[in-house]
């Protein structure tokens, strides 16, 4: 017995020094990152656009072309996310189609996001000739982060009592109207987190958008989606790897705002799942 | 009037329903449709077993079996370190740490998953370069190991998290059936709730291992590049290597649309595409297998 007692501590131990290699190199990064990389915030970096070939000046247009990325990917992938979603919780029932949806939306998360990038090259770029674009870009985000959206608004879709659906078509509701006004509002929260984290995933990745949007220097803003755009990633990548002689500075505040961005959507996201899942009455 | 706009409604939402069996499909059809083109120019057999990757020389050399072995190389090393250290997170947080300490936890997991692979990279250059590169008294710090080390925290998160459903979903019985019998805590965990969970945490690990060769940035910033057969393992670790994924990112900037290096970066692809679908697959079955099982 005190054998085992013993082996209980040294084990309990040893996950708990596990979760410590994990907890402190995140803590780090994100540490490192904020100290090293707020000297360079100021409202001049942030508005201004990159100059003597990106060794100064701000990060404007690249912040700008996220933006535009981002909110074009959702545009896309919000309305199929959804309907897709609806259709697996309202309409598909258990049988083989069902499974292969469910197969898919696996697969397309799994997908690497360089491939993302070579289908985007193909399909928008070449075969539909919109050239390097922000619409060539914003559709390639958009399907990847398809997935994402699909999978957290059917689980909130899901998460709505039968009882409620129950009650709209007893009282004369027709299915339509049921999820409409009734199963679509009660799930509102977690679409939105869905929304949210496909925003974060979509403003951090760099691969799907190397060869269908970004652009090394582009000192002025994209005046149509035809356009090419810088991206903030792509730019942390062209800053740290291809120009010599950047300023730290300038590398860390770079990324400092990326990551901003990214951890604040993804910690926007968390505190309304947990905000709804505490007032959730059923 | 209703009815009809009912109608329609629903068919949109069916249509949409279909669209990511559609998108899968497209995507492969496209990655084939520019990747097969490579094989008039070479045999299949070469493109994927010789040993040299010269895409820009004359005659273009395009054996991907570097690239390969570097993929696998990283990806070795990855889960070396993050499966013990994925597993054993998992099981802290679902068996061990209380209430409040919990959820921090699961919140500090989800954040490192949404950290972006080209900020990790950024990171990886900074720190983990030059203590590489100090440690070991090599040339470069650009190496496999550095490649694995960061890989490592992108694959963990998945793993911590999809071992944690798996445990979650262990039933309660079972565990308290064997509190009741006198086991220990360590011991119920150790020989029944890790064994009862064991096809859902070996999914884990295969999407784990999946995320990791699929990762692009990361790994093109910090393994030094080099498309050259690796050596022997350990060794092989201490040396600069290319990955498949960092060879078509490299690369397609500077390949003519419709040139044999282009279309061999596109073969590449469908060579990516098949293995994450196979990963994928895999670990889907395990994961429903579970589902039924219990």
């Amino acid at each position: 017995m005190r054998n085992s007692a013993r082996s209980q501590k040294i084990a309990f131990a040893l996950l708990f020094l596990a979760t410590l290699l994990i907890v402190i190199p995140v803590g780090f990064i994100v540490v490192i990152i904020v100290i090293k990389g707020l000297p360079a915030i100021n409202w001049q970096f942030l508005s201004d656009i990159p100059r003597q070939g990106m060794r100064a000046g701000g990060i404007f247009p690249a912040i700008i072309g996220t933006l535009y990325l981002v909110i074009g990917a959702i545009v896309f992938a919000l309305p199929i996310g959804l309907l897709a979603a609806i259709y697996l919780s309202e309409y598909s029932k258990e049988n083989f189609l069902s499974r292969m949806i469910k197969l898919a939306i696996v697969n397309l998360a799994g997908v690497p996001s360089v491939v993302y990038g070579l289908f985007g090259l193909a399909l928008f770029v070449v075969f539909f000739k919109f050239g390097a674009s922000i619409l060539s870009g914003s559709l390639t985000l958009g399907i990847m982060i398809l997935p994402i959206i699909i999978t957290t608004s059917r689980e909130a879709l899901e998460s709505v009592p039968h009882s409620f659906r129950e009650v709209s078509l007893s009282l004369g509701a027709s299915k339509w109207q049921t999820i409409r006004y009734i199963v679509l509002p009660n799930a509102i929260p977690g679409i939105l987190t869905g929304t949210i984290l496909g925003l974060g995933r979509a403003a951090g990745e760099t691969a799907p958008i190397l060869f269908t949007v970004a652009a090394f220097y582009l000192p002025q803003l994209p005046k149509s989606i035809f356009d090419q755009a810088m991206a903030l990633p792509y730019h942390l990548y062209v800053i740290s790897t291809q120009v010599p002689n950047v300023d730290e500075k300038i590398r860390y505040g770079t990324a400092l705002v990326l990551l901003t961005m990214v951890l604040f959507m993804n910690l926007v996201a968390i505190i309304i799942r947990y905000k709804f899942r505490k007032r959730k009455k059923w | 009037m209703r009815k009809l706009k009912e109608f329609f409604i629903e068919k949109l939402i069916l249509v949409c329903g279909l669209a990511s069996i559609f998108f899968v499909g497209v995507i492969f059809f496209f990655l084939l449709k520019e990747g097969l083109a490579l094989f008039k120019f070479i045999k299949p057999v070469a493109f994927l077993l010789d040993r040299n990757w010269y895409p820009i020389s004359e005659p273009a050399q395009l054996g991907i079996l570097p690239l390969i072995l570097g993929s696998l190389l990283v990806t070795l090393g990855a889960a070396v370190i993050s499966v013990p250290i994925g597993v054993a997170c998992a099981l802290y947080i679902s068996e061990i740490a209380p209430g409040k300490l919990k959820e921090v936890l699961k919140a500090g997991i989800e954040l490192l998953a949404a950290i972006p692979s080209v900020v990790l990279g950024f990171i990886g250059m900074i720190t983990l370069v030059p203590w590489v590169k100090n440690i070991f008294y090599l040339p470069t710090g650009l190496t496999a190991l550095t490649g694995s080390i960061m890989l490592a925290f992108m694959a963990m998160p998945t793993i911590v998290s999809v071992a944690e459903d798996a445990l979650y979903s262990v039933p309660k019985s079972y565990k308290e059936g064997a509190l009741a019998m006198g086991a220990t805590h360590w011991q119920t965990i150790w020989r029944v709730m890790l064994p009862a969970a064991s096809s859902g945490i070996l999914a884990a690990v295969m999407l784990g291992i999946g995320r990791v060769i699929g990762e692009t940035m990361a790994v093109m910033m910090i393994t030094g590049n080099s498309a050259v057969i690796p050596k022997m393992i350990p060794f092989g670790f201490v040396q600069s290597v290319r990955t498949l994924t960092a060879t078509i990112a490299a690369e397609m900037g500077e390949a003519v649309v419709g040139s044999e290096h282009y279309f061999a970066l596109f073969a590449i692809g469908i060579v990516l595409f098949v293995i994450s679908f196979a990963i994928n697959v895999t670990a889907d079955l395990f994961l429903h297998r579970e589902k039924t099982r219990l």
